[in-house]
C-alpha cells in the first residue's frame, strides 16, 4: 500500500482575516470576535494586532476593552468559522481529494499521491499556502505521514513544514506537549513536572506515561507517531463513480468545456458499464480561476451510459457555465445511479415499445430544456371524480393497474376548471332546453343524461354533479353538469366542462 | 382491353406522381386506416405517412372533433406499438377519452409547455426520433419555413406529424401533405331511440399534395369509420393544383 501523506492547514486568524477580507477597512486594526458564554461577552477570536497587545482568547470583554480602548469588535459570528472551513475546504478539493475538518482551526488534506502533480511536495505546499494567502488568510502548513505530526508541525513547528516518512518522532522531539494534541490538563501537568519538550518524555516508560496522563492522552500520542489509526471524516465523501480533470490552462471557450465533459463522460460512462449500472443523475462541477465554483446537473429518465447521450444533456446546459477568468478544474459525478438492465438494449432493437432507448433519450432532452414537469403521462385511477380519475405518472414503464373505462363517455376537451354558464331548464332533472356560453346561445336538440357523480367526501367536501351530454342545433356536443340539487329557492349553478368529439 | 387502358392509365398516373416529387412509403405493406373512399383522394390511394396533416380547428367543438379523428388515426397508426408524443400550450385533451377511439391513453406522452417556440422546437426534436409512431402538436400559428425545417426532419425519420392549428385565421401556406378541417355534424339517433348518436362530422380535406381535395360526412361507430356521404365539389379539376 502506498505510504500515506497528510496535510495540515492552520488558519491562525481565521474569522478576523474573513472579515478583513469582506471589509478591508477594518485592516491593520485590533480585532477581536466576541460571543455570549455563561451571561458575559468573551473573546472568541483574536487578530494578531490586537493578540501583540495582550489580547486572548477567552478573556472578558471588558477587560479587553479596558487595555485598548479603541478596539473593533464583531459580536456573535464566531458561528460562522465552521461554514468558512467546510467552504474553504470544498475550495482545497482542487488540491486533493479528501479534506476534513480538523480540531483548532484547521483543514487537514489527504494528498497521498497528489503531490506530484504540482511538481513535488514543496511545490504543492508553497502553492496552497500562496494560494491562500492570496485570498488573505494567515496560514500555516505541514506536511507528514500522520495527521498528528502534520498538526503539530503546522502549529509549532520551526524548522521545515515538511516531515519525510519516518521521521515523525523527529520533528517532534523539540516542540512543546501541547502539540500533541493532549488535553490542556495533561500537557500542563507536563509542563508543570519540567517536561517542556516532547523529547523529554516521549522515550519513558508508557505505563509510566499513562498514570501520570491518561489513558485518551497516550492514545493521541500512539496517533501521532503513526503506532494507532486516526479516523478520517472527509467534509465530502467522493462519489464511486467520479471523474476530474483538470486543465493545465484554464478553459475559457465553450469548446474546451465540451471536449471536457466528453472526456469526464468517457471516465464515468467506461466505469459504469463495466458495473452495469446506468446513470439517473449526474452533477458536473466546474472550478473556476477565482474560486468560484459552479455545478450543473443532469436527469435523465432512466438509467443510461450512452456518452453520446449523456453528452446532449449536459450541452443543453453548457450556456449557464460561465469561465469568466477560466476553469482550472472539472469534476463529474454520478449523483444516483441505477443497474441498468442488459436485456433492454435488445428489446429497443426489436419492436417500437415502451422500453425504447431513444424514446427515453428524447425525454431526456426535452426535460432538459424545459423541465419535467412538462412530460405528462397518464394511467388511470379507480376514481369517478373527472378530475381525480387520471394520476400523472413519471416513468414510462409504469403499466395499467386496471383497464381504462370504457362504459361512460368521456369529452375529449375537458376544460381545467369548469365554467359557469347560464341555462334554461324546463324541469327539475331534465336536460337544459338552451345554454349560453361565452356569449353564444345554444340550442339543445339532443341530450343524454344525467349521469351523477358524487363528490368523494372522504377527499374533499362539495355538491356532487349531475352532468348531462347536450348537442346543439350545429351538431357540437358539451359536457354541462348542475351543481347540486335543483331547488326552489336559487337558481341552481350550471357549468359547462367539456367538449365531445 | 380496358383493363390494358386502366393499367396504362395507373402507370402513367404513378410516374407523373414520381415526377411531382411523390416518393411512395418503400417499407411494407400500406396501413389501411379504413377511411374508404377517402383514401382515393390521396396520391397512390395511400394515405401519407411521414408527412405532415394540418387539422384547422379554431374553437373548442372543432378541436374536440379534430382530437377525436386523430385519435382514430392514431389508433390505427400505433397497432404495432410505440409511442406518441402530443405537444402543446394550454392542453385541454381529457386523456380518459381517447379510449373511445381505440387509442390507449396510457401510450401517449403529453409535453405541456409555455409558449410557442418551445411547441416548435419540442416537436422538431420529437420528429428526429424514428422511435415514436406519430408527434401531434398543437400550434396557433406556423410559418413556411417552420414547416419546412418539420418536414426536412420528417423525411430523414418518416415519422408523421399532425399538426393542430389553432388560429386559422391566419392561413399561412405551408409543406402539409394535407389540410384538414374536422367539425361536428348533427347526429343520427341510434336505432331511433333519443338522446345522442354516434359522433358525425364534416371532414373536409382542403388540400392535399398530389391528391384530390374532397369532403366528407362520417360517422364513427365501434371503432371505424362509416362514409354517410360525399359532397361533391365543383370543378375539381382546378383544385387539385395545389
Amino acid at each position: 500500500m502506498m505510504q500515506k501523506r497528510y496535510m495540515s492547514i492552520w488558519f491562525s486568524t481565521l474569522l478576523t482575516d474573513w472579515i478583513r477580507i469582506k471589509r478591508p477597512a477594518l485592516k491593520a486594526l485590533p480585532l477581536v470576535f466576541s460571543d455570549k458564554a455563561a451571561n458575559r461577552m468573551v473573546i472568541t477570536a483574536v487578530s494578531r494586532e490586537a493578540a501583540l497587545l495582550g489580547i486572548h482568547q477567552g478573556m472578558p470583554l471588558a477587560d479587553a476593552r479596558a487595555i485598548v480602548p479603541g478596539l473593533e469588535v464583531i459580536e456573535n459570528q464566531c458561528h460562522k468559522s465552521e461554514k468558512l472551513l467546510k467552504a474553504i475546504g470544498e475550495w482545497c478539493i482542487r488540491y486533493a481529494p479528501l479534506v476534513s475538518i480538523e480540531e483548532d482551526q484547521g483543514l487537514i488534506l489527504d494528498i497521498s499521491g497528489c503531490a506530484h502533480l504540482w511538481g513535488g511536495e514543496r511545490e504543492y505546499l508553497r502553492e496552497i499556502v500562496n494560494r491562500l494567502r492570496g485570498l488573505g488568510y494567515n496560514v500555516r502548513a505541514a506536511i507528514s505521514d500522520t495527521m498528528g505530526t502534520a498538526w503539530a508541525v503546522s502549529r509549532y513547528g520551526k524548522i521545515t513544514p515538511i516531515v519525510k516518512s519516518g521521521e515523525e518522532l523527529n520533528a517532534l522531539l523539540s516542540l512543546p506537549p501541547m502539540s500533541l494534541r493532549l488535553s490542556p490538563l495533561a500537557s500542563q501537568k507536563l509542563i508543570k513536572l519540567g517536561l517542556k519538550t516532547v523529547g523529554s518524555f516521549i522515550s519513558m516508560p508508557r505505563s509510566v506515561l499513562r498514570r501520570r496522563i491518561g489513558e485518551e492522552s497516550m492514545e493521541r500520542i500512539e496517533q501521532v507517531l503513526g503506532q494507532k489509526d486516526e479516523r478520517f471524516t472527509p467534509i465530502t465523501v467522493p462519489q464511486v463513480y467520479s471523474a476530474r480533470l483538470e486543465s493545465m490552462e484554464p478553459i475559457r471557450t465553450r469548446k474546451g468545456i465540451e471536449l471536457a465533459i466528453e472526456k469526464l463522460l468517457t471516465q464515468i460512462c467506461a466505469h459504469l458499464e463495466k458495473d452495469g449500472m446506468g446513470l439517473r443523475s449526474a452533477q458536473l462541477q466546474s472550478y473556476r480561476i477565482d474560486g468560484k465554483m459552479i455545478r450543473t446537473e443532469i436527469g435523465t429518465n432512466s438509467p443510461s451510459a450512452h456518452i453520446s447521450h449523456l453528452f446532449k444533456l449536459f450541452s443543453l446546459k453548457i450556456d449557464q457555465i460561465e469561465p469568466k477568468m477560466g476553469i482550472e478544474l472539472f469534476t463529474m459525478e454520478a449523483v444516483k445511479v441505477e443497474p441498468l438492465d442488459p436485456r433492454q438494449e435488445a428489446l429497443w432493437l426489436a419492436e417500437k415499445g415502451m422500453e425504447d432507448q431513444k424514446v427515453t433519450e428524447l425525454l431526456d432532452r426535452l426535460a432538459g430544456k424545459v423541465g419535467l414537469q412538462a412530460i405528462q403521462r397518464y394511467l388511470p385511477q379507480p376514481h369517478h371524480w373527472p378530475e381525480r380519475s387520471i394520476k400523472k405518472v413519471d416513468s414510462l414503464r409504469e403499466g395499467l393497474s386496471m383497464p381504462w373505462r370504457t362504459d361512460r363517455l368521456r369529452p375529449v376537451q375537458l376544460l381545467k376548471i369548469p365554467e359557469p354558464v347560464q341555462v334554461s331548464a324546463p324541469i327539475p332533472d331534465y336536460p337544459p332546453m338552451l345554454f349560453r356560453y361565452q356569449g353564444i346561445t345554444h340550442q339543445v336538440k339532443k341530450a343524454d343524461g344525467p349521469e351523477r357523480i358524487e363528490r368523494e367526501w372522504w377527499l374533499e367536501e362539495g355538491e356532487h354533479r349531475d352532468y348531462y351530454q347536450l348537442e346543439d342545433a350545429e351538431g357540437k356536443r358539451y359536457w354541462l353538469f348542475r351543481s347540486g340539487h335543483y331547488s326552489s329557492e336559487k337558481t341552481s349553478g350550471w357549468f359547462i366542462h367539456g367538449f365531445f368529439a | 382491353m380496358a383493363a390494358t387502358k386502366r393499367d396504362i392509365i395507373d402507370k402513367l398516373q404513378e410516374q407523373i406522381l414520381s415526377l411531382q416529387g411523390f416518393k411512395p412509403v418503400g417499407d411494407g405493406p400500406a396501413m389501411d386506416f379504413g377511411l374508404g373512399e377517402i383514401s382515393i383522394s390521396f396520391p397512390g390511394k395511400v394515405f401519407p405517412l411521414a408527412a405532415i396533416h394540418e387539422f384547422l380547428s379554431t374553437n373548442l367543438e372543432d378541436a374536440a372533433a379534430s382530437g377525436g379523428f386523430i385519435s382514430a388515426l392514431l389508433s390505427t397508426l400505433m397497432q404495432k406499438g410505440g409511442l406518441c408524443l402530443w405537444i402543446s400550450t394550454q392542453r385541454k385533451i381529457f386523456p380518459p377519452s381517447l379510449i373511445t377511439f381505440g387509442l390507449s391513453p396510457e401510450r401517449i406522452i403529453f409535453i405541456d409547455l409555455a409558449n410557442e417556440r418551445d411547441v416548435l422546437w419540442a416537436s422538431e426534436e420529437a420528429l428526429k426520433c424514428e422511435s415514436l409512431a406519430a408527434v401531434v402538436s398543437e400550434l396557433d400559428e406556423i410559418s413556411f419555413a417552420q414547416s419546412r425545417r418539420l418536414q426536412l426532419v420528417i423525411e430523414k425519420s418518416r415519422v408523421t406529424s399532425f399538426i393542430i392549428r389553432k388560429n386559422a385565421e391566419k392561413l399561412s401556406s405551408t409543406l402539409a401533405a394535407a389540410r384538414w378541417k374536422i367539425s361536428a355534424l348533427p347526429s343520427g339517433a341510434i336505432d331511433g331511440m333519443p338522446g345522442l348518436g354516434f359522433p358525425k362530422w364534416n371532414v373536409e380535406l382542403l388540400k392535399v399534395k398530389n391528391g384530390l381535395p374532397g369532403n366528407w360526412t362520417i360517422e364513427y361507430c365501434g371503432g371505424s369509420f362509416n362514409i354517410v356521404r360525399e359532397t361533391v365539389i365543383e370543378n375539381r379539376e382546378i383544385r387539385k393544383a395545389v
